[in-house]
Protein backbone atom coordinates (compact mmCIF):
# COMPACT_ATOMS: atom_id res chain seq x y z
CA UNK A 1 0.00 0.00 0.00
CA UNK A 2 1.38 3.39 -0.89
CA UNK A 3 0.53 6.41 1.20
CA UNK A 4 0.64 9.98 0.09
CA UNK A 5 1.70 12.14 2.99
CA UNK A 6 0.45 15.73 2.92
CA UNK A 7 3.01 18.25 1.78
CA UNK A 8 4.69 20.59 4.24
CA UNK A 9 2.81 23.76 3.08
CA UNK A 10 -0.51 21.90 3.23
CA UNK A 11 0.19 20.63 6.73
CA UNK A 12 1.19 24.15 7.87
CA UNK A 13 -2.05 25.59 6.50
CA UNK A 14 -4.02 22.86 8.26
CA UNK A 15 -2.17 23.49 11.53
CA UNK A 16 -2.77 27.23 11.30
CA UNK A 17 -6.49 26.55 10.67
CA UNK A 18 -6.42 28.37 7.34
CA UNK A 19 -10.02 29.32 6.43
CA UNK A 20 -9.45 29.12 2.67
CA UNK A 21 -8.19 25.53 2.76
CA UNK A 22 -10.51 23.61 0.39
CA UNK A 23 -12.83 21.24 2.26
CA UNK A 24 -11.73 18.13 0.34
CA UNK A 25 -8.09 18.79 1.19
CA UNK A 26 -8.96 19.49 4.82
CA UNK A 27 -10.77 16.15 5.14
CA UNK A 28 -8.01 14.30 3.33
CA UNK A 29 -5.39 15.70 5.68
CA UNK A 30 -7.53 15.00 8.72
CA UNK A 31 -8.25 11.42 7.67
CA UNK A 32 -4.56 10.86 6.95
CA UNK A 33 -3.48 12.27 10.31
CA UNK A 34 -5.77 9.89 12.16
CA UNK A 35 -3.78 6.93 10.90
CA UNK A 36 -0.28 8.39 10.45
CA UNK A 37 1.73 9.08 13.63
CA UNK A 38 4.79 10.56 11.84
CA UNK A 39 2.61 13.21 10.21
CA UNK A 40 0.94 13.97 13.53
CA UNK A 41 4.48 14.50 14.80
CA UNK A 42 5.05 16.96 11.98
CA UNK A 43 2.06 18.95 13.19
CA UNK A 44 4.02 20.67 15.95
CA UNK A 45 5.88 23.08 13.74
CA UNK A 46 8.94 24.89 15.03
CA UNK A 47 7.56 28.43 14.97
CA UNK A 48 4.79 27.35 17.33
CA UNK A 49 7.18 25.41 19.57
CA UNK A 50 9.40 28.47 19.73
CA UNK A 51 6.49 30.70 20.60
CA UNK A 52 5.55 28.35 23.44
CA UNK A 53 9.13 28.25 24.69
CA UNK A 54 9.39 32.02 24.53
CA UNK A 55 6.43 32.25 26.86
CA UNK A 56 7.56 29.40 29.13
CA UNK A 57 11.19 30.36 29.64
CA UNK A 58 10.69 33.42 31.85
CA UNK A 59 8.32 31.38 34.01
CA UNK A 60 10.74 28.47 34.23
CA UNK A 61 13.48 30.89 35.16
CA UNK A 62 11.58 32.28 38.10
CA UNK A 63 10.33 28.88 39.30
CA UNK A 64 12.83 26.97 41.39
CA UNK A 65 13.04 23.64 39.61
CA UNK A 66 14.64 22.03 42.58
CA UNK A 67 12.85 22.44 45.85
CA UNK A 68 15.28 22.65 48.71
CA UNK A 69 15.97 19.24 50.12
CA UNK A 70 14.57 18.30 53.48
CA UNK A 71 17.91 17.22 54.94
CA UNK A 72 18.88 19.49 57.77
CA UNK A 73 22.51 20.29 58.15
CA UNK A 74 24.51 22.85 59.98
CA UNK A 75 24.70 21.36 63.45
CA UNK A 76 25.52 17.69 63.25
CA UNK A 77 28.47 16.98 60.98
CA UNK A 78 27.24 14.70 58.17
CA UNK A 79 30.00 12.26 59.08
CA UNK A 80 29.02 12.14 62.76
CA UNK A 81 25.45 10.83 62.43
CA UNK A 82 26.27 7.12 62.66
CA UNK A 83 28.73 7.83 65.47
CA UNK A 84 26.10 9.61 67.52
CA UNK A 85 23.93 6.53 67.16
CA UNK A 86 26.88 4.39 68.26
CA UNK A 87 27.40 6.64 71.30
CA UNK A 88 23.78 6.14 72.36
CA UNK A 89 24.14 2.40 71.87
CA UNK A 90 27.25 2.25 74.05
CA UNK A 91 25.44 4.29 76.70
CA UNK A 92 22.52 1.84 76.60
CA UNK A 93 24.92 -1.11 76.81
CA UNK A 94 26.62 0.46 79.84
CA UNK A 95 23.24 0.87 81.53
CA UNK A 96 22.42 -2.80 80.90
CA UNK A 97 25.79 -3.89 82.33
CA UNK A 98 25.21 -1.76 85.42
CA UNK A 99 21.68 -3.07 85.91
CA UNK A 100 22.67 -6.71 85.73
CA UNK A 101 25.36 -6.08 88.33
CA UNK A 102 28.32 -6.60 86.02
CA UNK A 103 30.77 -5.14 88.52
CA UNK A 104 31.62 -7.18 91.55
CA UNK A 105 32.97 -6.08 94.87
CA UNK A 106 32.79 -2.34 95.39
CA UNK A 107 30.17 -1.28 92.86
CA UNK A 108 31.91 0.37 89.91
CA UNK A 109 29.52 2.00 87.48
CA UNK A 110 30.20 1.25 83.81
CA UNK A 111 28.15 4.30 82.83
CA UNK A 112 30.51 6.46 84.84
CA UNK A 113 33.54 4.76 83.31
CA UNK A 114 32.52 5.37 79.69
CA UNK A 115 30.87 8.79 80.10
CA UNK A 116 33.99 10.96 79.66
CA UNK A 117 35.27 9.24 76.54
CA UNK A 118 31.98 9.00 74.64
CA UNK A 119 31.97 12.62 73.39
CA UNK A 120 35.53 12.15 72.18
CA UNK A 121 34.17 9.75 69.56
CA UNK A 122 31.61 12.31 68.38
CA UNK A 123 34.13 15.13 68.25
CA UNK A 124 36.60 12.93 66.37
CA UNK A 125 33.90 11.96 63.88
CA UNK A 126 33.20 15.66 63.24
CA UNK A 127 36.78 16.67 62.56
CA UNK A 128 38.94 13.69 61.85
CA UNK A 129 40.36 13.15 58.39
CA UNK A 130 39.93 9.42 58.85
CA UNK A 131 36.21 9.66 59.64
CA UNK A 132 35.01 12.68 57.64
CA UNK A 133 35.53 12.10 53.90
CA UNK A 134 34.76 15.72 53.00
CA UNK A 135 37.20 17.24 55.50
CA UNK A 136 39.25 19.03 52.85
CA UNK A 137 36.20 20.53 51.13
CA UNK A 138 34.84 21.68 54.49
CA UNK A 139 38.15 23.20 55.57
CA UNK A 140 38.26 25.38 52.44
CA UNK A 141 34.87 27.03 53.02
CA UNK A 142 34.17 30.32 54.80
CA UNK A 143 32.11 28.55 57.48
CA UNK A 144 35.10 26.49 58.66
CA UNK A 145 36.46 27.77 61.96
CA UNK A 146 35.31 28.37 65.50
CA UNK A 147 31.56 28.79 64.82
CA UNK A 148 31.42 25.46 62.98
CA UNK A 149 33.47 23.80 65.75
CA UNK A 150 30.98 25.16 68.25
CA UNK A 151 27.95 23.96 66.27
CA UNK A 152 29.26 20.46 65.72
CA UNK A 153 30.44 20.06 69.32
CA UNK A 154 27.12 21.38 70.64
CA UNK A 155 25.35 18.82 68.43
CA UNK A 156 27.44 15.99 69.92
CA UNK A 157 26.75 17.16 73.47
CA UNK A 158 23.08 17.76 72.61
CA UNK A 159 22.71 14.05 71.95
CA UNK A 160 25.13 12.78 74.55
CA UNK A 161 24.16 14.76 77.66
CA UNK A 162 20.45 13.82 77.60
CA UNK A 163 21.43 10.21 76.90
CA UNK A 164 23.82 10.11 79.83
CA UNK A 165 21.34 11.94 82.07
CA UNK A 166 18.76 9.23 81.48
CA UNK A 167 21.45 6.56 81.94
CA UNK A 168 22.47 8.26 85.21
CA UNK A 169 18.89 8.28 86.49
CA UNK A 170 18.39 4.61 85.69
CA UNK A 171 21.67 3.50 87.28
CA UNK A 172 21.70 6.03 90.09
CA UNK A 173 24.90 7.78 89.01
CA UNK A 174 24.90 11.47 89.97
CA UNK A 175 24.86 14.12 87.26
CA UNK A 176 27.67 16.03 88.95
CA UNK A 177 30.07 13.10 88.85
CA UNK A 178 30.26 12.69 85.08
CA UNK A 179 29.35 16.07 83.59
CA UNK A 180 32.62 17.89 84.28
CA UNK A 181 34.92 15.04 83.17
CA UNK A 182 32.74 14.67 80.08
CA UNK A 183 33.01 18.35 79.11
CA UNK A 184 36.72 18.43 79.93
CA UNK A 185 37.34 15.49 77.61
CA UNK A 186 35.24 17.01 74.83
CA UNK A 187 37.00 20.35 74.80
CA UNK A 188 40.33 18.73 75.68
CA UNK A 189 40.15 16.70 72.46
CA UNK A 190 39.57 19.85 70.43
CA UNK A 191 42.32 21.79 72.25
CA UNK A 192 44.87 19.02 71.83
CA UNK A 193 43.57 18.63 68.27
CA UNK A 194 44.69 22.15 67.38
CA UNK A 195 48.22 21.06 68.27
CA UNK A 196 48.48 17.51 66.93
CA UNK A 197 45.27 17.01 64.91
CA UNK A 198 41.90 15.81 66.21
CA UNK A 199 42.38 12.15 65.23
CA UNK A 200 45.61 11.84 67.18
CA UNK A 201 44.18 13.83 70.07
CA UNK A 202 41.18 11.50 70.31
CA UNK A 203 43.34 8.38 70.20
CA UNK A 204 45.75 9.81 72.80
CA UNK A 205 43.01 10.86 75.23
CA UNK A 206 41.10 7.58 74.97
CA UNK A 207 44.36 5.67 75.56
CA UNK A 208 45.24 7.88 78.53
CA UNK A 209 41.75 7.34 79.97
CA UNK A 210 42.07 3.59 79.61
CA UNK A 211 45.48 3.46 81.29
CA UNK A 212 45.02 6.03 84.06
CA UNK A 213 41.38 5.49 85.04
CA UNK A 214 39.86 2.31 83.58
CA UNK A 215 42.73 -0.10 84.21
CA UNK A 216 43.23 0.76 87.94
CA UNK A 217 39.46 0.75 88.45
CA UNK A 218 39.21 -2.78 87.12
CA UNK A 219 42.38 -3.88 88.93
CA UNK A 220 41.28 -2.60 92.35
CA UNK A 221 37.51 -2.84 91.76
CA UNK A 222 36.87 0.55 93.27
CA UNK A 223 35.76 3.71 91.54
CA UNK A 224 38.60 6.09 90.79
CA UNK A 225 39.03 9.22 92.85
CA UNK A 226 38.84 11.10 89.54
CA UNK A 227 35.06 11.06 89.99
CA UNK A 228 35.11 12.37 93.57
CA UNK A 229 33.90 15.84 94.38
CA UNK A 230 37.49 16.77 95.31
CA UNK A 231 38.58 16.16 91.72
CA UNK A 232 36.07 18.68 90.32
CA UNK A 233 38.46 21.68 90.44
CA UNK A 234 40.99 19.67 88.39
CA UNK A 235 38.40 18.93 85.71
CA UNK A 236 37.25 22.56 85.76
CA UNK A 237 40.88 23.62 85.30
CA UNK A 238 41.32 21.29 82.30
CA UNK A 239 38.11 22.70 80.85
CA UNK A 240 39.25 26.30 81.24
CA UNK A 241 42.70 25.66 79.77
CA UNK A 242 41.09 23.84 76.83
CA UNK A 243 38.77 26.76 76.08
CA UNK A 244 41.72 29.17 76.12
CA UNK A 245 43.79 26.93 73.80
CA UNK A 246 40.88 26.48 71.38
CA UNK A 247 40.24 30.22 71.15
CA UNK A 248 43.93 31.06 70.76
CA UNK A 249 44.49 28.43 68.11
CA UNK A 250 41.09 28.75 66.39
CA UNK A 251 42.66 29.36 62.97
CA UNK A 252 43.86 25.77 62.77
CA UNK A 253 40.22 24.75 62.26
CA UNK A 254 40.24 26.69 58.99
CA UNK A 255 43.14 24.64 57.66
CA UNK A 256 44.00 21.00 57.18
CA UNK A 257 46.15 20.86 60.33
CA UNK A 258 43.21 20.20 62.66
CA UNK A 259 42.05 17.16 60.68
CA UNK A 260 45.22 15.15 61.11
CA UNK B 1 43.33 43.10 39.77
CA UNK B 2 45.09 39.76 39.43
CA UNK B 3 43.23 36.80 40.94
CA UNK B 4 46.39 35.08 42.16
CA UNK B 5 49.53 36.95 43.15
CA UNK B 6 52.31 35.14 44.99
CA UNK B 7 55.78 36.40 45.81
CA UNK B 8 58.66 34.02 46.65
CA UNK B 9 56.18 31.59 48.15
CA UNK B 10 57.65 28.76 50.20
CA UNK B 11 55.56 25.93 51.65
CA UNK B 12 57.30 23.33 53.72
CA UNK B 13 55.98 19.76 53.78
CA UNK B 14 57.89 17.50 56.13
CA UNK B 15 61.60 17.93 55.54
CA UNK B 16 61.48 19.58 52.13
CA UNK B 17 60.01 22.64 50.50
CA UNK B 18 57.12 21.40 48.37
CA UNK B 19 56.78 24.92 47.00
CA UNK B 20 60.12 26.64 46.76
CA UNK B 21 60.20 30.39 46.13
CA UNK B 22 57.38 30.55 43.61
CA UNK B 23 56.35 33.95 42.26
CA UNK B 24 53.23 33.83 40.16
CA UNK B 25 50.70 36.29 38.85
CA UNK B 26 47.55 34.94 37.22
CA UNK B 27 44.46 36.76 36.03
CA UNK B 28 41.30 35.78 34.23
CA UNK B 29 41.51 32.76 31.92
CA UNK B 30 42.20 29.04 32.12
CA UNK B 31 45.67 28.27 33.42
CA UNK B 32 47.09 24.77 33.30
CA UNK B 33 49.39 23.79 36.16
CA UNK B 34 51.66 21.07 34.84
CA UNK B 35 54.45 19.14 36.43
CA UNK B 36 55.61 15.62 37.25
CA UNK B 37 54.33 13.79 40.34
CA UNK B 38 55.75 15.33 43.49
CA UNK B 39 56.42 18.67 41.76
CA UNK B 40 54.40 20.51 44.40
CA UNK B 41 51.21 21.02 42.39
CA UNK B 42 48.82 19.81 45.09
CA UNK B 43 50.61 21.71 47.84
CA UNK B 44 50.47 24.88 45.73
CA UNK B 45 46.76 24.41 45.02
CA UNK B 46 46.06 23.76 48.72
CA UNK B 47 47.97 26.86 49.69
CA UNK B 48 46.01 28.91 47.16
CA UNK B 49 42.81 27.34 48.52
CA UNK B 50 43.90 28.78 51.92
CA UNK B 51 43.86 25.40 53.68
CA UNK B 52 47.63 25.15 53.88
CA UNK B 53 49.69 27.83 55.54
CA UNK B 54 52.70 29.17 53.63
CA UNK B 55 56.04 28.96 55.41
CA UNK B 56 57.25 32.25 53.94
CA UNK B 57 56.50 34.63 51.10
CA UNK B 58 53.23 36.40 50.39
CA UNK B 59 49.94 35.52 48.71
CA UNK B 60 47.22 37.84 47.54
CA UNK B 61 44.01 36.30 46.28
CA UNK B 62 41.35 38.36 44.49
CA UNK B 63 43.17 41.48 45.64
CA UNK B 64 42.99 40.50 49.31
CA UNK B 65 45.49 39.29 51.87
CA UNK B 66 44.84 35.81 53.16
CA UNK B 67 44.08 37.21 56.61
CA UNK B 68 40.74 38.07 55.04
CA UNK B 69 40.21 34.40 54.30
CA UNK B 70 36.42 34.40 54.66
CA UNK B 71 35.92 36.98 51.93
CA UNK B 72 38.28 35.08 49.64
CA UNK B 73 36.63 31.74 50.33
CA UNK B 74 33.16 33.02 49.47
CA UNK B 75 34.49 33.63 45.96
CA UNK B 76 36.53 30.45 45.78
CA UNK B 77 35.74 27.14 44.12
CA UNK B 78 37.94 24.21 45.06
CA UNK B 79 38.06 20.61 43.93
CA UNK B 80 40.69 18.71 45.92
CA UNK B 81 42.62 15.87 44.38
CA UNK B 82 40.91 13.39 46.67
CA UNK B 83 37.31 14.44 46.46
CA UNK B 84 35.60 13.01 49.55
CA UNK B 85 31.80 12.92 49.77
CA UNK B 86 28.99 11.55 51.92
CA UNK B 87 27.68 8.34 50.39
CA UNK B 88 24.23 8.60 51.97
CA UNK B 89 23.58 12.10 50.60
CA UNK B 90 21.58 12.73 47.49
CA UNK B 91 23.51 14.60 44.80
CA UNK B 92 21.42 17.72 45.35
CA UNK B 93 21.81 17.57 49.13
CA UNK B 94 25.55 17.31 48.85
CA UNK B 95 25.92 20.34 46.58
CA UNK B 96 23.42 22.22 48.77
CA UNK B 97 25.46 21.40 51.85
CA UNK B 98 28.60 22.80 50.22
CA UNK B 99 26.66 25.91 49.15
CA UNK B 100 25.63 26.36 52.79
CA UNK B 101 29.25 25.94 53.94
CA UNK B 102 30.18 28.60 51.39
CA UNK B 103 27.75 30.96 53.15
CA UNK B 104 25.51 31.45 50.14
CA UNK B 105 22.20 33.18 50.89
CA UNK B 106 19.60 30.46 51.60
CA UNK B 107 17.21 31.84 49.00
CA UNK B 108 19.75 31.52 46.20
CA UNK B 109 20.84 27.98 47.00
CA UNK B 110 18.19 25.87 45.18
CA UNK B 111 18.59 27.74 41.92
CA UNK B 112 22.38 27.81 42.13
CA UNK B 113 22.48 24.06 42.84
CA UNK B 114 20.22 23.34 39.90
CA UNK B 115 22.29 25.49 37.58
CA UNK B 116 25.59 23.91 38.75
CA UNK B 117 24.25 20.38 38.28
CA UNK B 118 22.83 21.35 34.92
CA UNK B 119 26.22 22.63 33.78
CA UNK B 120 27.88 19.32 34.55
CA UNK B 121 25.00 17.37 32.98
CA UNK B 122 23.70 15.85 36.21
CA UNK B 123 20.39 17.68 36.69
CA UNK B 124 18.50 14.44 36.02
CA UNK B 125 20.50 12.62 38.73
CA UNK B 126 19.89 15.26 41.41
CA UNK B 127 17.76 12.95 43.53
CA UNK B 128 20.04 9.94 43.28
CA UNK B 129 22.25 8.98 46.19
CA UNK B 130 25.94 9.76 45.83
CA UNK B 131 26.78 6.09 46.36
CA UNK B 132 24.83 5.13 43.23
CA UNK B 133 26.96 7.28 40.89
CA UNK B 134 29.85 6.16 38.71
CA UNK B 135 33.38 7.50 39.18
CA UNK B 136 33.03 10.00 36.34
CA UNK B 137 29.72 11.26 37.73
CA UNK B 138 31.23 11.70 41.21
CA UNK B 139 33.97 13.81 39.65
CA UNK B 140 31.29 15.92 37.94
CA UNK B 141 29.53 16.44 41.28
CA UNK B 142 32.93 17.62 42.51
CA UNK B 143 33.05 20.16 39.71
CA UNK B 144 29.42 21.18 40.41
CA UNK B 145 30.14 21.90 44.09
CA UNK B 146 33.20 23.92 43.06
CA UNK B 147 31.21 26.18 40.73
CA UNK B 148 27.98 26.42 42.75
CA UNK B 149 28.93 29.80 44.25
CA UNK B 150 29.91 31.26 40.88
CA UNK B 151 33.56 31.57 41.96
CA UNK B 152 35.95 34.25 40.79
CA UNK B 153 38.81 31.89 41.54
CA UNK B 154 38.44 28.23 40.66
CA UNK B 155 41.09 25.71 41.71
CA UNK B 156 40.75 22.22 40.27
CA UNK B 157 43.23 19.55 41.29
CA UNK B 158 43.29 16.74 38.70
CA UNK B 159 39.65 17.29 37.65
CA UNK B 160 39.69 15.03 34.59
CA UNK B 161 40.73 11.85 36.39
CA UNK B 162 37.94 9.30 35.90
CA UNK B 163 36.20 11.20 33.09
CA UNK B 164 35.68 9.36 29.81
CA UNK B 165 36.79 11.03 26.54
CA UNK B 166 33.38 12.55 25.79
CA UNK B 167 33.09 13.92 29.32
CA UNK B 168 36.58 15.39 29.06
CA UNK B 169 35.56 17.25 25.90
CA UNK B 170 32.48 18.60 27.68
CA UNK B 171 34.65 19.53 30.67
CA UNK B 172 37.01 21.51 28.43
CA UNK B 173 34.07 23.46 27.02
CA UNK B 174 32.85 24.19 30.53
CA UNK B 175 36.20 25.47 31.80
CA UNK B 176 36.66 27.58 28.68
CA UNK B 177 33.30 29.16 29.47
CA UNK B 178 34.23 29.66 33.15
CA UNK B 179 37.60 31.12 32.17
CA UNK B 180 35.86 33.99 30.37
CA UNK B 181 34.81 35.52 33.66
CA UNK B 182 37.06 34.00 36.31
CA UNK B 183 40.53 32.73 36.99
CA UNK B 184 40.64 28.95 36.61
CA UNK B 185 43.74 27.04 37.68
CA UNK B 186 43.75 23.37 36.69
CA UNK B 187 46.41 21.09 38.04
CA UNK B 188 46.97 18.07 35.85
CA UNK B 189 49.58 15.66 34.66
CA UNK B 190 47.70 15.13 31.38
CA UNK B 191 49.50 17.34 28.91
CA UNK B 192 46.79 17.01 26.26
CA UNK B 193 44.18 18.49 28.62
CA UNK B 194 46.31 21.60 28.85
CA UNK B 195 46.82 21.79 25.11
CA UNK B 196 43.08 21.67 24.51
CA UNK B 197 41.61 23.61 27.40
CA UNK B 198 44.11 26.17 28.66
CA UNK B 199 45.02 29.64 27.50
CA UNK B 200 48.16 29.58 29.54
CA UNK B 201 50.58 26.98 30.96
CA UNK B 202 52.47 27.09 34.25
CA UNK B 203 55.07 24.33 34.48
CA UNK B 204 56.54 23.56 37.89
CA UNK B 205 59.16 21.11 39.00
CA UNK B 206 60.48 20.53 42.52
CA UNK B 207 58.43 23.44 43.77
CA UNK B 208 59.86 26.00 41.37
CA UNK B 209 58.58 27.63 38.21
CA UNK B 210 60.17 26.07 35.12
CA UNK B 211 58.14 27.66 32.36
CA UNK B 212 55.25 30.01 31.77
CA UNK B 213 53.68 30.60 28.39
CA UNK B 214 50.97 29.57 25.96
CA UNK B 215 50.39 25.93 24.97
CA UNK B 216 51.93 26.96 21.64
CA UNK B 217 55.15 28.06 23.36
CA UNK B 218 55.23 24.73 25.18
CA UNK B 219 54.89 22.86 21.87
CA UNK B 220 57.68 24.93 20.36
CA UNK B 221 60.07 24.00 23.18
CA UNK B 222 60.25 20.38 22.01
CA UNK B 223 62.00 18.71 19.09
CA UNK B 224 61.56 15.28 17.52
CA UNK B 225 64.47 14.08 19.65
CA UNK B 226 62.39 14.42 22.82
CA UNK B 227 60.14 11.80 24.37
CA UNK B 228 56.39 12.08 23.83
CA UNK B 229 53.46 11.04 21.65
CA UNK B 230 52.44 14.55 20.60
CA UNK B 231 54.33 17.78 19.90
CA UNK B 232 53.15 19.32 23.19
CA UNK B 233 54.28 16.24 25.16
CA UNK B 234 57.69 16.54 23.52
CA UNK B 235 57.80 20.20 24.55
CA UNK B 236 56.88 19.22 28.11
CA UNK B 237 59.55 16.53 28.36
CA UNK B 238 62.14 18.87 26.82
CA UNK B 239 61.54 21.47 29.53
CA UNK B 240 61.40 18.94 32.37
CA UNK B 241 64.56 17.11 31.31
CA UNK B 242 66.40 20.42 30.87
CA UNK B 243 65.37 21.26 34.44
CA UNK B 244 66.18 17.92 36.11
CA UNK B 245 69.08 16.90 33.90
CA UNK B 246 67.14 14.11 32.25
CA UNK B 247 66.41 12.07 35.37
CA UNK B 248 62.88 10.85 36.21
Amino acid sequence: MTTNHPSEPLLRRYARGDADLPADQLWAVEAHLETCAPCRGRLAPEPIAEAVWAELLPQLDSTPQMPRSRRRYGWVSPAAGPWLAAILLVTAAAVVLDRIGFAVGDRVSVVLLVAPVLPVLGVAASWSRALDPAYELTAATPRAGLPLVFRRTAAVLGVLVPGLTIAGLVTDVGFARWLLPCLAFTLGTLALGTLVGVTRAAVALIAAWAVVIVAPTIAFTRTSTAFDAEAAPVWAGVLAVSVVVIVLRRMTFTRLEANR
Amino acid sequence: MRAIETDTLVVRRGKRNAVNGLSLSLGRGVHGLLGPNGAGKTTLIRTLATVQQPTSGTIQLLGRDCGDFKAVRRKLGYLPQHFGYYRRFKVREFVEYLAWLKEMPAKEIPKAVHSALDRVGLADRADDRMKSLSGGMIRRVGIAQAIVNDPELLLLDEPTVGLDPAQRLRFRELVAELGQRSCVLISTHLVEDVAAACTDVVLVNEGSLVFRGTPRDLTDAGTDAHVGDSPIERGYSALISANTGGAW
